[in-house]
């Protein structure tokens, strides 16, 4: 049973105003568990609207959202528990810490959900290690971390509330290389381990093909293409016409391969070293 | 909430309040506030009333944001309305039971307070959804550079009032990213009692508090950067000018003030001493 649908979504903006504008048409989406799906779209596609929805903080002009088998919307107990069953993870996420500690600030969210103090300190715990923070850390001041540690530790703070779907906006954005990857692995890490279903919304199509097994493509609010990180990125003409691109290292294939050497599609960087250094063991 | 205060707002268009000039804005808009709390009679108030809801017109503000300005004051109305109904004495008595004495004057009196609150919302935001911050801080910098000479930095004044004017929309899409990000984690904004609320703001206040002082650090730099020294010796790209439509608005401002004087004058007041 999918964990995630979204039945004939619609969401305007400033309805009943002149500057009325229609966010996301008609969005018809069903994620199963354990899937991670990335959202790719230009800026001004919908992504964020979008994902507003899934945990009732916008509601839909039109359409249901279901989570977990219940309707969102469909009593003022659900909103709320659909705030602890979808986890929103908002880009720049460091913006929003506030406590004394790195500690209090990832408990606020299990203890907004009314836990025992030592069921809130495993959760603290466990999402701490998952985003690789050690313990000395959590009793420091959040602001006097670096910028990487801010976001995890607020990324943490989603965590601790153990979704069932963890959904994080751009949660590269703004970091170095090496805190790129430290983000996208961790992402990898928690899916696997929690067998939880992520929505990674990003507009770097290297990042969604690392780690993502589905992809959402959005244009101007409405689902472009949803499959398989291979279906989707084969459609590279499609892609380009809406202002996506796939990723350099795909294009670089794509050239060798017109110009008569066929070492295969790929999307990431690690997968083209490897398909090379086959051929070269091939070759010998 | 936060969204309902359209105080500071620009409403984009080209109408003829807005292209009057800032400078004659502000003293149009201040002349017609007094002229508020000149009205003495229904037939004054009805013509204020009557004048203000014509600049609404011409400016082509739609009537929608403009009420929609008025949402947030609603309460401070509807209660001095209410404190005044029960307090003001004076006048025909017309009820007289136990504690509860409620009399013309203080009937009167509540509808006057009411709707002088209510024009005086609706003229000051027409004076910003009609000029923009910029036009709006450069006319009430020339308007207060007589005080210069009591050595009062008005260049600095009102160069710190555009910034404030300009961080408000900022500030707005911040709070409201903040709260949909506390609110993702559970907070729980709506319900519970006046110290639940005050206590459920700490996780908006801190951030929001961080982020402006950030801000302000990273203005300021900017300003640096781009060697803004204020005061003396600044000049401006665009000059401001008086046109024969601002003397026009005027002349308009000056007949509706004879206009109230004479109602007033005609009808008597309402209120009895």
């Amino acid at each position: 049973m999918p964990v995630l649908v979204l039945d004939g979504v619609t969401h305007l903006y400033n309805k009943g105003l002149p500057t009325e504008k229609k966010a996301i048409e008609n969005i018809n989406l069903s994620v199963e568990k354990g899937e991670l799906v990335g959202i790719i779209g230009h800026t001004g596609s919908g992504k964020s609207t979008l994902m507003q929805h899934l945990n009732g903080i916008l509601k839909p002009d039109t359409g249901t959202v279901i989570v977990d088998g219940a309707d969102i919307w469909g009593n003022k107990k659900a909103v709320r528990e659909a705030r602890f069953k979808v986890g929103l993870c908002f880009q720049y996420p460091e913006y929003q810490l506030f406590e004394e500690t790195v500690y209090k600030d990832i408990a606020f969210g299990p203890k907004n959900m009314g836990l025992r103090d030592n069921e809130v300190n495993k959760r603290v715990l466990r999402a701490a290690d998952y985003v690789g923070l050690s313990r000395e850390l959590l009793d420091k001041s959040p602001f006097d971390l670096s910028g990487g540690e801010k976001r995890r530790v607020a990324i943490a703070g989603v965590i601790a509330m153990e979704p069932k779907v963890l959904v994080l906006d751009e949660p590269t954005a703004g970091l170095d290389p090496r805190g790129r990857d430290k983000i996208l692995d961790m992402i990898k890490n928690y899916r696997e381990a929690t067998e939880s279903t992520v929505l990674l919304v990003s507009h770097s199509m290297e990042d969604v093909a690392r780690v993502a097994s589905k992809v959402l493509v959005m244009n101007k609010g409405k689902v472009e293409m949803f499959g398989t990180v291979e279906e989707v990125y084969a459609h590279s003409g499609e892609l380009r016409k809406i202002g996506l691109n796939v990723p350099q290292v795909s294009k670089v294939f794509e050239i060798l391969k017109s110009k008569g050497l066929d070492l295969g599609t790929v999307y990431t960087v690690d997968k083209a070293a490897q398909l090379i250094l086959e051929r070269g063991g091939a070759v010998k | 909430m936060i969204r309902d205060i359209t105080i500071g707002q620009y409403f984009n268009s080209t109408s003829p309040v807005h292209r009057l000039d800032a400078r004659m804005k502000i003293i149009l808009t201040l002349i017609f506030i007094i002229s508020i709390f000149l009205c003495k009679n229904f037939a004054s108030l009805g013509l204020m009333v009557a004048f203000a809801f014509f600049i609404v017109l011409l400016s082509k503000v739609p009537l929608k944001m403009v009420l929609k300005s008025m949402k947030p004051i609603a309460i401070i109305v509807v209660f001095t309305s209410l404190l005044n109904i029960f307090y003001i004495r004076g006048g025909t008595p017309l009820i007289d039971w136990k504690f509860i004495h409620i009399t013309s004057n203080g009937i009167f009196t509540a509808l006057f307070m009411a709707v002088r609150i209510a024009s005086l919302v609706v003229v000051s935001s027409m004076l910003t959804y009609t000029t923009t911050p910029t036009m709006l801080t450069d006319g009430l910098e020339k308007l207060l550079s007589p005080l210069k000479l009591f050595k009062i930095p008005v260049a600095t004044l009102a160069m710190m009032m555009t910034l404030a004017l300009r961080f408000i929309p900022t500030l707005v899409d911040e709070i409201d990213r903040i709260t949909n990000a506390q609110k993702a984690r559970g907070a729980n904004l709506d319900d519970g009692n006046f110290i639940q609320r005050v206590k459920a703001l700490v996780p908006i206040i801190v951030p929001l508090f961080i982020s402006s002082i950030r801000r302000a650090y990273e203005l300021a730099d900017a300003m640096d950067c781009r060697c803004y020294t204020g005061g003396p010796g600044r000049t401006r790209m665009k000059q401001m000018k008086f046109h024969a439509s601002d003397f026009v608005s005027l002349g308009i401002m000056a007949i509706f003030i004879a206009g109230i004087v004479v109602l007033n004058h005609f009808f008597g007041a309402v209120l009895v001493k």
